[in-house]
């Protein structure tokens, strides 16, 4: 781990190749939440659950807040119940023969008997479900079956906590709402909390680093934002959803310019410079839409120099306040970016389908990689 | 109404659950949540009496316990007991002619418990014996008690095995499918009739006992 860790509260490294491969370092500090991201199969369940002592890995490493739960260096394993972990399964896995006080009662062991009622109430408190207490699992509604299993899951002091997919089972309305509830949660908890997702806007919502999983392997850590805007190569890149992904010839190196040129289907393109690229070799370039402005029609703005290009807007769609435009660049090849403007910027442009539009591919946003053949785009 | 023929056949199926009933849960759970080599050959061999007519499997036992060979001669020579034709037999006869039906049902409760649950407990700090009586066992026991009940009342019908492997002795080995098949031979119409009306009442009480059980399971929780 190249990361400047101050004294991690939780390290796992887990390496087998059957019948799950895995390769994975992780670490994740107290108050930190750490993403596990991924397509499915890639194995982020998995490393939950060999963190929480549910699969056993062959080759597998892991400390939590100064204990060994797994050394197979020595052959320990100890088993979960004699760890202690909060876990927050994907459908909840709530005692359906249980009232929500009870549920949450039964993880309160290391608790004398008579405080237990008490406490489950603090916790119900916690999670805002005072008076759903006496309630079956059955009768309760999606978000508020994930806010007891949180609750349970905290009921027993965990020295870390687990979210397996949490909010992939509740409407999106909810979602929102437990989102913000584990973002104030969070704030309140001194301990490391690892979440799996396959939500990447989730992930930046909620994490503050995230590790990007491909088939057992950890392709990349970091921050959201800055994985998505400097990915290690292709294959990140097209994992965190960028969609202007191209290859192009490194023409030159000028450093004197701070620039690397790049011959990019005839055209040429200025990067910021990035000296690991030889001259004349292939490599690969990416481009986040944030990055790439639009030219306005009435009259010229900032920016507008930096790799200019015209095209014609060959599909728009409005959402979520944003327009997303594939713009074509050349008929020929059919080169296109994907542009995403706000929605007043494109209204107040005039924007629409088969309108010709100016647009500048800001230096400072395009992000080189090694070369590797891109089969879907190039 | 011959009653010591029905207290014999009660006392038989009471001795049968007694001792199917750990061994159920035991295998049942084993057989839901294992998987392992072989465990296909086990299943069918535990469902074989299924199948088999009863008095194969009776002949088969009366051939291993005969003391004059093998494991009954055994028996006879180190424990001076014998298990054909006492009540002892008979018992053992049942349990092996009950085990499917004590066995599958309780196996099909156990795996009807999503694993998420039984690991939920686990993340709650339970072992996993604690496990088993909080959780496993009251979800899984409307599964458990129709296994029971039809144990139960199977045993009371039992006819072929029974005859083979205890014959028809009062008061030691003669049940009341057995003592039916008394009356009839010795053309008692009305001693046949009660008991068989008894019988088929019995039945129909415990088969609908069975159904109520496992609607109850698959509706309250999941």
């Amino acid at each position: 781990m190249n990361e400047n860790i101050s004294d991690p509260a939780v390290q796992v490294n887990l390496q087998q190749r059957h019948p799950i491969p895995l390769a994975v370092q992780l670490h994740c500090r107290s108050g930190e939440l750490l993403a596990l991201v991924g397509p499915s199969g890639s194995g982020k369940t998995t490393i939950l659950r060999a963190i929480a002592g549910l699969y056993q890995v062959r080759q597998g490493h892991v400390v939590c807040q100064q204990e060994v739960w797994q050394d197979s260096a020595t052959k320990l394993f100890l088993p979960t119940h004699r760890r202690q972990v909060g876990l927050v399964f994907q459908h909840y896995a709530l005692f359906p023969h249980m009232t929500v006080l009870d549920n949450i009662q039964l993880a309160l062991q290391a608790m004398p008997k008579a405080k237990r009622p008490h406490r489950a109430l603090q916790l119900l408190q916690m999670v805002h479900l005072r008076g759903l207490e006496n309630r079956y699992p059955n009768t309760l509604s999606g978000g508020q079956q994930q806010r007891v299993a949180v609750a349970r899951a905290l009921a027993r002091q965990p020295r870390i906590l687990l979210l397996d997919e949490p909010f992939s089972a509740v409407d999106q309305v909810t979602r929102r709402k437990l989102q913000r509830a584990l973002i104030s949660l969070k704030q309140s908890l001194a301990i490391p909390i690892i979440l799996v997702t396959h939500d990447l806007e989730e992930a930046g919502l909620l994490a503050e680093r995230m590790a990007l999983l491909y088939r057992g392997e950890v392709l990349q850590t970091g921050s959201p934002e800055f994985i998505a805007a400097h990915p290690e190569n292709a294959t990140v890149a097209r994992l965190m959803n960028q969609q202007n992904l191209f290859t192009a010839e490194v023409l030159e190196q000028h450093i004197r310019s701070q620039t690397t040129r790049l011959l990019w289907r005839g055209r040429e393109l200025q990067a910021a410079y990035q000296p690991r690229f030889p001259v004349r070799q292939r490599c690969c370039w990416v481009i986040q839409s944030s990055s790439i402005l639009l030219h306005r029609r009435d009259r010229p703005s900032r920016g507008e120099r930096e790799n200019p290009l015209h095209g014609e807007i060959v599909e728009y769609l409005e959402s979520n306040g944003l327009a997303n435009m594939l713009v074509q660049i050349d008929r020929q090849s059919s080169t296109s970016l994907v542009v995403n403007v706000p929605l007043h910027v494109a209204r107040r442009n005039r924007l629409a389908l088969h309108e010709r539009i100016g647009i500048s591919l800001l230096k400072q946003g395009i992000h080189l990689m090694p070369y590797q053949s891109l089969r879907r785009q190039d | 109404m011959d009653w010591t023929a029905l207290f014999l056949s009660i006392q038989l199926g009471l001795a049968t659950l007694l001792i199917l009933l750990p061994v159920g849960i035991i295998t049942g759970r084993w057989l839901a949540y294992k998987q392992f080599f072989g465990k296909p050959l086990i299943q069918g061999l535990l469902a074989l009496p299924l199948v088999l007519p009863p008095t194969v499997l009776g002949y088969y036992l009366l051939v291993a316990f005969s003391p004059a060979r093998g494991l009954g001669l055994w028996l006879q020579e180190t424990f001076d007991t014998t298990l054909v034709f006492n009540f002892q037999g008979l018992v053992l006869a049942s349990i092996l002619f009950n085990l499917p039906f004590a066995i599958e049902p309780m196996q099909r409760a156990f795996a009807a418990i999503p694993r998420e649950i039984r690991e939920a407990g686990a993340c709650c700090g339970m072992n996993p014996v604690r496990i088993l009586y909080k959780i496993e066992l009251p979800l899984a026991w409307p599964g458990i008690a129709a296994a029971m009940i039809l144990t139960f009342a199977h045993t009371l019908g039992e006819f072929g095995i029974v005859l083979m492997v205890g014959g028809n002795i009062p008061g030691e080995t003669q049940t009341i499918a057995i003592a039916i098949y008394d009356r009839v031979q010795i053309f008692d119409q009305q001693g046949a009739s009660v008991m068989s009306l008894s019988l088929l009442l019995f039945s129909i009480l415990t088969i609908s006992l069975t159904y109520w059980f496992s609607a109850r399971s698959e509706r309250k929780y999941f």
